[in-house]
């Protein structure tokens, strides 16, 4: 699997995000004023961090630079994009994930390990996870408390689009595991097609054993999976 | 073309619970203000826009809007225009 990170002014995790990705695939890392996606990309990351300064609203201004444009082409013809903390912001911005990310309910940037637990594993992300596995993962943002309105909602668990909800460690749904406020515990969706998955917790910080827990390797391992399995592969290798 | 002044006011949608504005409220009725409530937080934008005329101006201001300077998931917006003079421009 080819990864190509994306960099904006403010981008922060890019570095993990490559590191990560390079561990399980190759990767190369694309510039925010970019107008191509080079040819043999699998998966785009956007990484966490504060694009352009979450000035206006966190990834409103991320969603117009001239990468994004190609992103969404890119996700449109089946192409695999992750978008990890400021990431998924910039998702929802862009439209390819409904809904949005509202600050925090507690009102404070939060930042610790939180548990998921894995709502659908028949994903390209989380195919090497067990249904309703729980899974360490750090979370640091202030603006991750996801809404969507109710038939917005409805739609999302209707059609599996939940990936990840915070739970306790025994992967009860609870109010006290839910760092930010989100609706139903959500930690992460994808969107209808399949391809496109935003989470707010970030799996490439913990992703290496000596880091003392590598419970975010799984979403690469999925991934690597998904790419060895040709007959599921989305990308036409002409697209790019 | 004339020159218009918008000021656009952005609030959270009525169905989303301001935190920081209830926070804020709770704050006023712990001190001498238990009169004070429905306080809400949001953000102020003001900008020129030069246009044939004011519903030309305020349909580019509310386009404007809804593309970048608010996010129509979670936040309404008002907008208020005013011809600006030319000396004042």
């Amino acid at each position: 699997m080819k990864y190509g990170i994306v960099r904006f002014p403010g981008s922060n995790c890019d570095h993990d995000a490559f590191y990560t990705a390079s561990q399980n695939g190759t990767a190369e890392y694309l510039w925010h004023k970019d107008t191509t996606i080079p040819k043999g990309i699998d998966c785009i990351i956007l990484p966490g961090g504060f694009s352009y300064g979450d000035y206006l609203r966190c990834g409103a201004i991320a969603r117009f630079s001239p990468i994004m444009r190609e992103v969404v082409t890119f996700a449109n013809r089946g192409g695999l994009v992750i978008g990890i903390c400021n990431g998924f912001q910039i998702l929802t911005e862009a439209g390819l994930l409904p809904g949005v990310l509202l600050r925090n309910s507690s009102l404070n940037f939060v930042c610790r390990d939180v548990f998921l637990s894995v709502a659908n594993n028949t994903t390209p992300f989380t195919s090497a996870l067990k249904p309703n596995q729980i899974v360490r993962i750090p979370v640091a943002h202030g603006d991750g408390n996801y809404y969507a309105d109710n038939e917005t909602i409805a739609k999302l668990e209707t059609n599996n689009q939940v990936v990840f909800r915070y739970s306790d460690a025994e992967g009860r749904l609870t109010e006290a595991a839910n760092p930010n406020g989100s609706i139903n515990n959500i930690a992460g969706i994808i969107n209808e097609r399949g391809n496109v998955l935003g989470m707010m917790p970030h799996p490439e910080r913990y992703s290496d054993d000596l880091l003392g827990c590598s419970d975010g390797k799984a979403v690469f391992q999925s991934l690597e999976l998904f790419d060895k399995s040709n007959s599921a592969k989305m990308v036409e290798p002409t697209s790019y | 073309m004339n020159t218009y002044h918008a000021t656009i006011t952005i609030t959270l949608r009525k169905g989303i619970l301001d935190v920081q504005g209830k926070t804020v409220e709770h704050a006023l009725h712990a001190t001498d203000f238990p009169m004070i409530s429905h306080l809400r937080i949001g953000k102020y934008v003001e900008l020129t826009v030069e246009a044939e005329n004011k519903t030309t101006a305020h349909s580019l201001v509310e386009d404007a809007c809804r593309k970048l300077i608010a996010n129509p998931i979670m936040e309404d917006f008002s907008i208020s225009l005013n011809e600006l003079q030319v000396e004042n421009v």
